[in-house]
């Protein structure tokens, strides 16, 4: 068994510090090292985006990045979504609002490409958000109400 | 059952979800985000032949890595007689399932499970994996359901017999029942048709595709006491089939249900928790157990494949003469398709007098096919809906007018014989009829073919066991704790059911799923059952709750209990009109009247409410790629009554979009040796959300008469139209009948190429 690694980085706005296996993934160091479990593995070949994280500004899927390779970077994850303890972040709030979940299991990908999405382009179309979220799989929604929550939320966070 | 109709303060309401906040922020714990301390990870080989005879299996250089704790083969699992046996609502073969959790003598497909292997961590089991020596004797592969029923067939299970009506076999064979429903004179039916159309259809096997893959966590226990922390959609279920498999005493397992993403009828059985805790017990340390993308596809349970003939006439007027259909579906390795219901469902939408219904179970080399949403029916829905599609433009009918023609409603007798009650299938077609988008014309794409067709679906509400607790808080909240995994919502509505009675808000009650040991028993999440069947008993054990709220208030007040009565949240006394008291203040005296409130109840309600859908598809196609894209999409249904109207739009939309991939992409794709080729999401192609238009959603609300609110079942019909109406849509579009699923762009552009 190889030695393990020493590796700092920030998370959520936090610096921090962490021992993982060279072999251990992104996503296996958030769940299993460091106890963030709101990064879900669905596939682990990059496909289903359940386990999206934020990477310096680009959204990223965390199975395909080994645990390593986030030396002296900035992640964001789900759990760094809402700011406060009483407040939901819009894009959660739209999603709670709209019904745009149920199972749940891809929820923290999508609220995360989202946010990725938005930061970049904070009024997209239609065709946009569905361009933007098309690295996500959904089996439950058909994506119609994922949509209709993004939409709104970029509304809200644009003032309109 | 007088449905009170239009009084509800709750019911049909938006609140938002009890569990949403936990979604969004990533705090639910499904079941992979659980972890105990010591915990082993155990990883399972799987065979890498289709069929293929174990000579031996030499395990010894994985027990002797580091960190490798245990080593399972299938012949340390307890060797159990074949044989139907009743468990709870279901029927299983405990020798099969065992069989098909670890093989013993024979690999029956690609994936299945060989051994088992604990360890230290999830990267050590699986090096183990690549240490164990297995020597297979390669056999031939039966991989289609017409060469499994040729005479001479590779067999796959020496002792399967063909049970079943008409026929009873002493035969080895491959198909391991046959059924028929037959009725009136078929022959003469078809001789009074003025247009008779007959086809051939394929389907191919496909994957619920839920996101989670299966995972356990399971702690044996020294005093033969165990926990099982599972995503599944029927807690006791999982209880009852590890006692089976691992001949453990039922009550001495408890089930813990963690979140569950997503099932669609697959996590109905078991896999990996009689495993985790056969190697819990092993090596006296909690196992988890999760499974990859690859072994959910190769080695869980998708829906069936299908080979099926469809013949039906009608005459000039639309009056159908004679329906008659023969279906084969895929098994899997062992028997137990869901022909049945394919069979029960497929002409249920009409009104007919003369059909026969054949249906054939049969076994091939291919995974055990599970439950996958109204499991059977859009198989067959496919079939009888193309063929009906053909003899309306033959008779220059309207298709959705050709339907109504035939179309059943209350008093009608269903295949399989029963009548139904008040049903809303005419209404769905009513409503079709009338929309927007039936009546707008089809939209021009340049360079593509454009066209419109329409199918309609049916299938069943389950009834079932199940168990609900109200009890009320000292502030005059209330908590409904149930055993029924929520998977889509049915936290909220069995809330609302609760809050309607109890005169609160949805927000004031707290919604609880329990484990085994902590409420009563309840039946799978499945069937379309939660919200009618687990709100039936939220509904009783709320009006439980009201009884004894009166009689605490009578207490109080030195009155008779029937001179109290509770509405909108308020006792108030008729005998004495000073006497009034919210149920907040009578909350907090309950100590003082007789002790707190908890109403029980327990239900295996029979007023089921079956669903019908009727659905429009526009469809575009790139004739030179033979790419289709889904222009506009209308689901119309039958809902009962909509508890939660954004969840009952959320299973249409899930459902008609799983019925579109089912159309267009998603197929199980094996090569001539039997091995599975797409096993990756990125070749099991579902529907991204580029792949989607909206999906346009009607609620026709018929109550069910058999349900105190009016529910019926909503989950699971929207998925039968689909590829039928895609199929309907692509013929307008091309000119060509397409029969295989998918109808994916190598088969639309060689159905193009043929036609010229």
């Amino acid at each position: 068994m190889a030695g393990k690694v020493h590796v700092e980085t920030t998370l959520n706005g936090e610096q921090i510090e962490f021992l993982c296996e060279p072999r251990q993934s992104l996503l296996e160091v958030l769940r299993d090292v460091l106890g963030f479990t709101g990064a879900k593995e669905g596939c682990l070949t990059g496909d289903c985006g359940a386990c999206s994280v934020i990477i310096d500004g680009r959204v990223a899927c965390s199975c395909l990045v080994l645990g390593p390779e986030v030396q002296s970077k900035t992640l964001e994850t789900v759990e760094g979504l809402a700011t406060s303890g009483d407040k939901l972040h819009p894009l959660q709030q739209k999603f709670l609002e709209h019904a745009a979940l149920q199972c749940g299991i891809c929820t923290p990908g999508f609220l995360v490409a989202a946010k990725a999405l938005l930061d970049r382009n904070p009024n997209p179309t239609e065709h946009e958000v569905r361009f933007g979220l098309a690295g996500n799989l959904c089996r439950c929604t058909g994506y119609d109400k994922i949509v209709r929550a993004v939409m709104d939320a970029a509304a809200v966070m644009q003032g309109r | 059952m007088e449905v009170q109709e239009a009084k509800f303060k709750v019911i049909g309401t938006r609140p938002i979800r009890h569990d949403g906040v936990d979604k969004v922020t990533g705090r639910a714990r499904y079941g992979a985000d659980i972890s105990l301390p010591g915990m082993l990870h155990a990883k399972v080989l799987r065979s890498p032949h289709a069929h293929a005879r174990i000579k031996s299996i030499d395990t010894s250089a994985a027990q002797a890595l580091p960190g490798v704790k245990a080593v399972i083969t299938g012949n340390d699992l307890p060797d159990l007689a074949a044989g139907a046996q009743q468990m709870g609502e279901m029927v299983i073969n405990p020798r099969y399932l065992s069989l098909n959790i670890l093989a013993k003598d024979k690999a029956l497909y690609n994936g299945h499970a060989i051994a088992a292997v604990a360890a230290t961590s999830p990267h050590i089991a699986e090096e183990a994996l690549n240490l164990i020596k297995v020597e297979y004797e390669v056999l031939p592969p039966v991989l289609h359901v017409n060469k499994a029923m040729a005479a001479g067939a590779t067999i796959l299970l020496s002792e399967l017999r063909t049970s079943g009506e008409p026929e009873k076999s002493d035969q080895e064979t491959n198909v391991a029942t046959h059924v028929r429903f037959a009725r009136g004179d078929l022959e003469a039916g078809f001789k009074a048709a003025d247009a008779v159309v007959e086809h051939e259809f394929d389907t191919s096997m496909v994957h619920q595709g839920y996101i989670e893959p299966h995972n356990a966590v399971a702690q044996y226990n020294a005093d033969g006491h165990s926990t099982v922390w599972v995503s599944t959609q029927g807690t006791f279920s999982v209880r009852e089939l590890c006692a089976h498999i691992l001949q453990m005493p039922v009550g001495n397992i408890k089930v813990v249900p963690a979140e569950i993403g997503g099932g669609f009828g697959g996590k109905t059985t078991v896999y990996l928790e009689p495993l985790a805790l056969f190697l819990s017990k092993k090596t006296a340390k909690p196992v988890k157990m999760i499974m990859s993308r690859t072994e959910v596809l190769k080695a869980t349970g998708p829906t069936s494949g299908s080979f099926i003939r469809c013949k039906i006439g009608a005459k000039k007027d639309g009056t159908i003469t004679a329906a008659q259909i023969w279906m084969a579906y895929e098994a899997g390795a062992f028997p137990g398709s869901p022909v049945g219901a394919g069979c029960m469902t497929v002409f249920a939408p009409y009104a007919l007098e003369n059909l026969q219904i054949d249906g054939y179970d049969v076994v091939v080399n291919k995974p055990k096919t599970c439950a996958y949403r109204a499991p059977g029916a859009t198989n067959a829905a496919f079939a009888a809906e193309t063929v009906l599609d053909e003899l309306a433009e033959k008779l220059s009918l309207d298709p959705l007018e050709f339907r109504r023609i035939n179309g059943a409603k209350e008093g009608t007798a269903q295949p399989a014989g029963p009548q139904f009650r008040r049903i809303g299938f005419l209404e769905t077609l009513e409503a079709a009829k009338n929309s927007e988008h039936y009546k707008s014309s089809l939209p021009k794409v340049a360079g593509k073919l454009v066209g419109r067709g329409v199918a309609s679906g049916f299938w069943f509400n389950a009834g079932f066991q199940s168990s609900a607790t109200v009890s009320i808080n000292g502030d005059g909240t209330a908590n409904v704790v149930t055993g029924s995994p929520d998977i889509g919502g049915s936290r909220a509505s069995c809330a609302m059911i609760a809050a309607e009675v109890l005169g609160l808000k949805a927000e004031q009650v707290n919604p609880v799923v329990a484990d085994t040991d902590s409420i009563g028993h309840t039946d799978v999440t499945g069937g379309s059952r939660v919200t009618f069947a687990t709100g039936y008993a939220v509904y009783d054990a709320a009006q439980s709750a009201v009884k004894q709220l009166r009689e605490r208030a009578a207490t109080l007040w030195k009155v008779k209990p029937e001179d109290v009565v509770y509405q909108d949240g308020v006792v108030s006394c008729t005998t004495n009109g000073q006497e009034s008291m919210s149920l907040k203040q009578l909350a907090g005296r309950l100590a003082r009247a007789g002790g707190p409130v908890t109403g029980s109840a327990a239900v295996n309600p029979r007023g089921v409410g079956p669903a019908f859908a009727t659905q429009i598809a526009d469809v575009a196609v790139d004739p030179e790629t033979g790419k289709v894209d889904i222009l506009r999409f209308t689901a119309v249904q039958d809902v009962g009554k909509a508890v939660h109207p954004s969840y009952v739009e959320g299973q249409i939309h899930g459902g008609v979009s799983q019925g579109i991939g089912w159309a267009l992409n998603e197929e199980y794709y094996y090569d001539e040796n039997g091995i599975m080729r797409n096993s990756g999401f990125l070749d099991y192609r579902m529907p991204t959300c580029l792949d989607l238009p909206m999906i346009e959603t009607v609620l026709i609300e018929v109550a069910n008469p058999g349900h105190p609110i009016g529910i019926r079942g909503v989950g699971e019909v929207p998925i039968v139209p689909p590829p039928a109406a895609i199929a309907n849509a692509l013929y307008r579009a091309l000119g060509v009948r397409l029969t295989e699923l998918p109808m994916s762009p190598p088969k639309v552009v060689k159905a193009l190429m043929e036609k010229k």
